[in-house]
Parts: C-alpha cells; structure tokens; sequence
C-alpha cells in the first residue's frame, strides 16, 4: 500500500437550511507518488468538494468533516488553516477553472509568482523573481522577462492558465490538484496545457490529482480514473481496465452520451434519464438507480459496497454490473419496449 | 484560411444566403478595430442544419448576432427567405425576427428571473397578438409538452425553480412558440452536463423534424458539431477556412487549421495515441490580423505565397470546398508536413 495519499471514508457535508447536503460520502482511494488519478463526474457529484477537502479548502462553519486523509503518513484532515499553510504551496497546490478570477488583477504577475517563494521558502525578492522567470519558461511562456511586468489582463485565457500552473508549481509540490484546469480554455489551447502539465508532472516526479467531467480529458492523461456519482465513488479502475470493461452502469452511460467524432453526424445519442440526485435526501440503495436502465428491486433498497472486478485495482459498486445477465436481460427488455 | 470568395455557395432554394458578411468594432477612440468577421460568405438550405466551429474569437457568434442584424453588419448580404435583411427598416425587421429565433449558452440567464416560465413562453405571442387568447394557451402548451416541460409547473414556477437543462428547455419552447423558419443555437449545450447535453441534442433533432425547422448551430466542441449537422463551416479569425459536409469534413480535412483542431480534441479512448498534430501559441489578436492567409502565423504549410496572397475559397471535389494554397489534398500540389 502506498503512502504517499490515503484517503479513507472521507465524508463532507454541508448545513443548509434545507438540510445536510452530503456532497462527498464515503469515498476512499489511494495515490501514490508520481501518479496521476482522474476523478470525472458530472456537476455535483462531490469531485470538487472532494479535492477541496482534500486540500483543506473548505468554509468550517457549517461543514461536518469525517473520516481520514493521510498525505505521507500525517494525518491532515481537520487541520486548521495555519497549520496547514505548511502544507500549501511546498507540498501539495492546487489550479483552478478559471483564471482569470485567480489571480489578482492588480498584481504583476512577476510579484505572483514570487510571492510564494517569499513567504513559503523566505527567498530574497530579487532570486524569487529571477525564479519566477525561470518558472515561466518552464511553462512555455514566451518573452518571459517582459511577462514579469505584465497584469493579467494583458495576457490570454491560455497564458493566465500557464501562470497559475507557474504559481503551483513555485514551491516544488509532491502534489498538484487541478479542478478542470482546462475547461474554460479552446481545444487548441487545452490540448497543450494538458501536454504541459504531463510534461511537469514527470519532470518533477508529481502525483495529480486531475478532476474534470471530460472522459476524453482524463482517458490520455491520467493513469487510474475514479467516477463519482451522488458524492461516491462508484468506480475505479486503471484508465485502460476501464475503458476496456466499463462495469458500472452510470460510467457506461456517460461514455455512451458524449458525441463520438467516428460515429456518422445524425446518430441518435444515448441519454441517461432524469436529473443527478439530490443530495439531501439521496436515495436509499443505490443513488443512480432511479436513473439506471437496469435497476432490479434490490437496486433501490439495498446499497451496493465498492467490490473488487477481479483485474487488480478495478473496482465498483453495482448488483447487476455492465455484462452480467440480469443487466443484459434488463437491456434487451427496454430495448423491446421502446420498439 | 482566412480565405473569402463564394464558391461553396450553392443555386437552389436556399433559405438564407448571406454574402460578404463584414462585422467590425471600433476600439475606443484609438481608430483601430476588431475585425470580428470579415467578408465571409455561406448558405442554409431549407430544412438543413449548418454547422459553425472556431475557437473564441473567431466571430462565429458574430456571425450569428449579424444575421439577426444585432448589431447591423458593416456591410454584406443577409438574404432570408428572398429578403435582403440589411436593408430592412426596423419595423420591417422587426417582422423578419419572429422568422429567425435566437438560442443562447446560458439558459438561466436569458430567461427573465422574476416571472412564472408560462409567461416567458408566452411573451412573444402577446406582442405579436398571434391568436385568441385561448389559441395562445393551446400553443404554450403543446410547446411545453413538446420540449418536456410539464405547462402546469410552468405556470406555478420561475426559472431559478428549475435546472441548467430544463431551463435550456424553456429557451427552446419560447424560440419555437412564434413558428420560425430558422433557429440560431449559439452554443446552446455548451453549460450543460454530457448526460443533459445528450437530451437537448436528441431534443433539438426531433423538434428541426416536427417544425420543419433549418437550423445554424453555433458551437466550439466538434464532435457535438458533427453529430447535429448536415453541413459544417470552420471559422477561423473572421474568415471561413473550409466548408464540407459534416461527415466529409471530418474523414479528410483539407484546411490545415481543421486538421490541428480535429486532432487538439481529447479521445475517450485511452488505447489511441494522443495526436501530436499541436500548433504553438494562440491566435492573433482579430485587431490586426495577419496579411495575406490569417492562419499563416501558425500553420505548418506556410509558403510566402500565404503571407502575401489571400486564399480563395475553391471546389476541392464532392461539396468539400477549402480556402487555401497549399490544402492537405486536393490542391495543385499537395503538401506533405513533416515535423
């Protein structure tokens, strides 16, 4: 077992008037160094709050916190934000979506840069900045030297992005997390800055933690990918195990619904019915059964555990798994119907 | 790219024709100007769905607002139903807009937050007094029903009582309550969810066939592009690079610009390669744009001929028509990329 990140039973709720919302459940994996995990799941499954607890990143007022998260041996869940400043910057950092409202506007981007390595490493200004620069060429910034002076505005989506990549990568992280780091970029410009970070993730010997909803994002650029749904895990596998054997039945049906660029134009797309479930009262059993084409009585009463897939570091969760018979029975029977 | 000229528009009976479209802004008071689109030309046949991709600010939501005449083109040819838009007073084209409907990314906010949905729907029949008021109810209602939102909650709710998806919805019941001819998408899926994006596009497919609608949808994700079209323009800083028919246009792109971006796309395939079709840097500021091919700062077939000579668009065989020297296949003499 690695221990370099474990995280164990890890559960984040939030008080609201409406109730706790459980945004993130019970979910345990583990990483290990230089490895990357990616952790897909649509718009409130609970993969953003997780990388937020993870990190630490989370309002205490009206959040009821559980379970453990181990980084290198230490227990770092519940830690206060002073203690963790430690922790920040040097050993993990994080990017957001978007930057543009991460960095501050009225700071050159130089003194952005630099200020970690200030405060963090007590650097001397001037070799803070001659790193930042240095920084900067590693993030395939061009004319760096004159980029020191500049302010946010004056650079592009793209380039703001490299510059908050600089700023995590500043204090030498063992551990970046990136919450859809390339999601408010164009294509063109995704596709390198995913190339950047697989190229500063190996030269640094960093683990990643890559949260998207993109299935084609995580498939090139991450080792093992965990999907959540209903703030759980309800699969995790090695990124080629589950492309090739997909044995949830929700991991199945967000692949089937992306477009697909080989299939002709016109082809009908399948969707997955009904709406993510509300996490307040989520339902009993499992959480996509009231959406699943093959839910079976026992799906709605009775929750499914994360059991093993037989392929080493595949898991799932699901009575009746993709391929099993009563699956297919349940498949063909709705085929029929819709007939 | 970056190419003008017209051969890829087509005789017959098409439903819009829009010739040498030019959009500029002013920038301040500086004298110079954002050349968002600059002379492009195409045509939608009744009953087809054209598809325009690009990255930011490559004018394809210009495009579509200049259609509209929101604001009026700098000059060009807007030819609905036989009807020079450009040149219409406003009342007139006032009367042309209940023709051609608008859809945009974000539903929540183009739907009015303090009214019932009912109402949003029912707005445009009110101002056009289209029906008695019992006929207008018929119509709201079967217009609801027909985007899958139920007319009595509509009633009783405002918008923020629904989700991103549903409320995409509504945008698509109000566009449709007036009857148009044609519907403009402006990345109408581009803030949802895949297993929602998957139901608007299977919804936009069955209600093009039961209204008899055409449709241009505007869009920067390309496999989404792909699977609504029938026919596919590729925009790039103002001007047009290739226009083919979806399938086509993604089996053999002869527009170099086409092909990085087709291949800039993250597969959800772990087991293909990543591409390494990448280009460097990001485009040009549309202020002042390159001379000559205005793809020529990035493309890896640039001859001198590129830098001084605008490309026309031309017939490359089978509807698939490029704007450029030097095409992947299908030029003069073909050039082959090796990097």
């Amino acid at each position: 077992m690695s221990d370099f990140l474990e995280v164990t039973d890890v559960f984040t709720h939030f008080e609201t008037p409406r109730g706790q919302v459980r945004a993130v459940d019970g979910v345990t994996f583990t990483l290990e160094r230089g490895k990357t995990l990616g952790i897909v799941g649509e718009s409130g499954s609970g993969k953003t709050i997780l990388s937020r607890t993870i990190m630490g990143l989370l309002p205490t007022r009206g959040t009821v916190r559980g379970g453990t998260i181990r980084y290198k041996g230490e227990e770092i869940q519940g830690r206060a934000p002073s203690e963790m400043r430690d922790i920040w910057g040097k050993q993990m950092a994080m990017i957001f979506q978007d930057p543009m409202s991460s960095l501050n506007p009225l700071m050159k981007i130089g003194m952005q840069i630099a200020e970690p390595l200030i405060h963090n490493l007590d650097m001397p200004k001037d070799q803070a900045l001659a790193t930042a620069k240095r920084l900067l060429d590693d993030v395939r910034i061009p004319e760096s030297v004159k980029r020191l002076n500049q302010y946010p505005h004056e650079l592009s989506g793209g380039m703001r992005q490299r510059v908050m990549i600089a700023i995590a990568l500043a204090c030498g992280p063992n551990l970046l997390l990136a919450d859809e780091p390339t999601t408010a970029l164009d294509v063109t410009v995704q596709a390198q800055i995913l190339d950047l970070l697989r190229e500063q993730r190996q030269d640094r010997n960093m683990s990643m933690i890559l949260v998207t909803h993109d299935l084609g994002v995580v498939a090139g650029h991450t080792d093992e990918i965990a999907v959540m749904y209903g703030g759980k895990i309800v699969e995790k596998a090695p990124t080629d195990g589950l492309f090739k054997n997909m044995l949830m039945p929700y991991t199945a049906a967000l692949l089937e619904s992306i477009p697909k660029m080989n299939r002709p134009s016109h082809t009908r797309l399948t969707t997955i019915p009904g709406r993510p479930p509300d996490l307040v009262s989520p339902p009993a059993g499992c959480r996509f059964a009231p959406r699943c084409p093959a839910a079976q009585e026992r799906c709605h009463s009775e929750e499914p555990p994360l059991s093993s897939a037989g392929s080493p570091g595949h898991v799932y969760a699901c009575w009746y798994p993709v391929g099993s018979p009563v699956y297919r029975e349940a498949i063909e029977r709705r085929a029929k119907e819709t007939v | 790219m970056a190419g003008t000229g017209k051969a890829h528009l087509r005789s017959g009976d098409a439903l819009l024709r829009v010739e040498d479209l030019v959009v500029e802004f002013p920038v301040g008071r500086t004298g110079l100007k954002v050349n968002a689109v600059s002379g492009i030309s195409f045509d939608v046949m009744r009953g087809e769905t054209l598809g325009i991709v690009g990255e930011s600010g490559c004018g394809k939501s210009t495009t579509g607002r200049g259609i509209m005449q929101l604001p009026s083109p700098n000059s060009g040819a807007v030819v609905f139903n036989g009807q020079d838009l450009s040149q219409l007073t406003g009342s007139d084209m006032r009367e042309a807009r209940t023709k051609i409907q608008m859809i945009f990314q974000d539903p929540i906010s183009s739907l009015n937050p303090r009214r019932k949905v009912r109402d949003i729907v029912k707005e445009p029949l009110d101002i056009w007094k289209r029906g008695t008021s019992a006929e207008q109810d018929a119509r709201v209602d079967k217009v609801l029903e027909d985007v899958g939102i139920d007319p009595q909650r509509a009633a009783e709710s405002q918008p923020h009582q629904f989700s991103g998806g549903q409320c995409q919805r509504i945008s698509i019941a109000r566009s449709l309550v007036l009857d148009p001819s044609l519907i403009i998408c402006d990345e109408p899926v581009s803030a949802l969810d895949v297993s929602v994006q998957a139901q608007v596009l299977n919804l936009l497919e069955d209600l093009k066939a039961a209204y008899g609608l055409t449709m241009i949808f505007i869009a920067h994700d390309l496999a989404v592009v792909k699977n609504i079209s029938d026919r596919v323009a590729v925009m790039y800083l103002g001007k047009l690079c290739e226009v083919a028919t979806s399938d086509d246009l993604y089996r053999r792109p002869a527009h170099h610009y086409t092909k990085v971006l087709l291949d800039s796309i993250p597969v959800p395939d772990p087991s293909r390669p990543v591409a390494h079709g990448r280009i460097e840097g990001e485009p040009p500021s549309p202020v002042l744009p390159p001379t000559g091919c205005r793809f020529h700062t990035r493309c890896p077939a640039a001859s001198d001929r590129c830098r001084n000579e605008e490309p026309q668009m031309r017939d490359v065989g089978d509807n698939h028509f490029v704007a450029c020297h030097h095409p992947a296949w299908g030029g003069d003499a073909p050039v082959s990329i090796t990097r």
